[in-house]
């Protein structure tokens, strides 16, 4: 240990400023992007689902209108 | 020699492989940056000219290198999706973009924290800081050129020759302390010659570069699994996927 004491470790022999701005400011960088990333997986697996039971109302709304269908194919 | 590659040009196979990797990138990169910062911060000893304010090498040096690292592979990954026609490798290639941009910062942002006390000033104009700076646009500009158009495959292509052009700056970078006379210092430790940095110093520096190379490694790991499920959202394998992680919770 280089320091002697808590008060001493945390003053960075007078560059405390510097020293705690730039680990802080790079944990803070580093927590955000790998927190944004995770929570853009779960948003993502979300959104699959929805898609897919979008499709399948989409399916089910062209099922139940065989008429007007028809209508349009026979032109 | 390369066939074992060709598989994980199918999306689905990249996606399990990522997921299988990534665990073990974040094992390495809490450990490593754990141990390193507490390492460098508490029992490194002092540098005799720049006191404890030295001790911000411990994240200057390690997101500098890797900054461009990042660069150099984000560019093997546009070469590679424009050689082989891989779209797998364009999604790598922007997968790596944003966490390149937060390196960049890190690197900048470190720097001119350093820089107050040492120079007296945040910021100079000069060769290395510039050409970082730059850097940081060339980022910037891959994510942006590739969110600019709604064909992603053609994103992949426009922003894969910006990505590919830019890779002129990683030298300039690398050899700006000695091209032109900068208030930078020389390199320390990513030269042909011995380090010039006392052992004790170094150990927890190389740590951390180990760590930091992990924390890049599972970022990009997770991001490019993202992009494969927002490129292949309606593919079966990608619903089963989401039905198998969400359980009953979102049953429709």
């Amino acid at each position: 240990m280089q320091f002697d004491s808590w008060q001493a470790f945390l003053s960075m022999g007078g560059y405390a400023l510097y020293v705690w701005l730039s680990f802080g400011v790079t944990f803070i960088a580093m927590l955000a992007i790998a927190w944004g990333s995770a929570r853009q997986h779960t948003q993502l697996m979300q959104q699959v689902l929805k898609e897919r039971a979008r499709r399948a109302r989409i399916r089910q709304a062209r099922q139940n209108e065989p008429v007007q269908t028809a209508g349009l194919d026979a032109k | 020699m390369w066939k074992w590659l060709h598989p994980y040009a199918k999306t689905e196979n990249a996606y399990q492989l990522c997921k299988t990797l990534q665990p073990y990138f974040w094992g390495v990169a809490v450990v490593a940056l754990v141990v390193g910062t507490i390492w460098g911060l508490a029992f490194a000893p002092q540098d005799y000219q720049q006191g404890d304010s030295f001790r911000i090498i411990y994240i200057h040096v390690p997101s500098a290198i890797l900054s461009m690292s990042t660069y150099v592979a984000m560019a093997v990954a546009a070469l590679v999706g424009m050689v082989w026609q891989w779209r797998t490798a364009f999604m790598a290639m922007i997968a790596m973009a944003p966490i390149g941009a937060v390196m960049t910062f890190i690197a900048l942002f470190t720097g001119a924290a350093w820089g107050k006390p040492m120079w007296g000033a945040w910021w100079v104009w000069d060769a290395r800081l510039t050409s970082e700076l730059i850097l940081l646009f060339l980022y910037l500009g891959v994510i942006a050129l590739y969110s600019a158009f709604e064909d992603k495959q053609q994103a992949g292509k426009a922003a894969g020759v910006m990505a590919l052009v830019g890779v002129v700056n990683v030298p300039i970078i690398h050899y700006s302390v000695e091209w032109w006379n900068t208030l930078h210092q020389g390199a320390t430790i990513s030269k042909f010659d011995k380090p010039s940095i006392a052992p004790e110093m170094l150990w927890p520096l190389l740590l951390n570069l180990l760590g930091f190379a992990a924390f890049i490694a599972a970022v990009t790991v997770m991001r490019l699994r993202n992009e494969i499920v927002r490129r292949e959202i309606q593919r079966p394998w990608v619903v089963e996927l989401a039905q198998q992680e969400l359980g009953g919770r979102n049953a429709v």
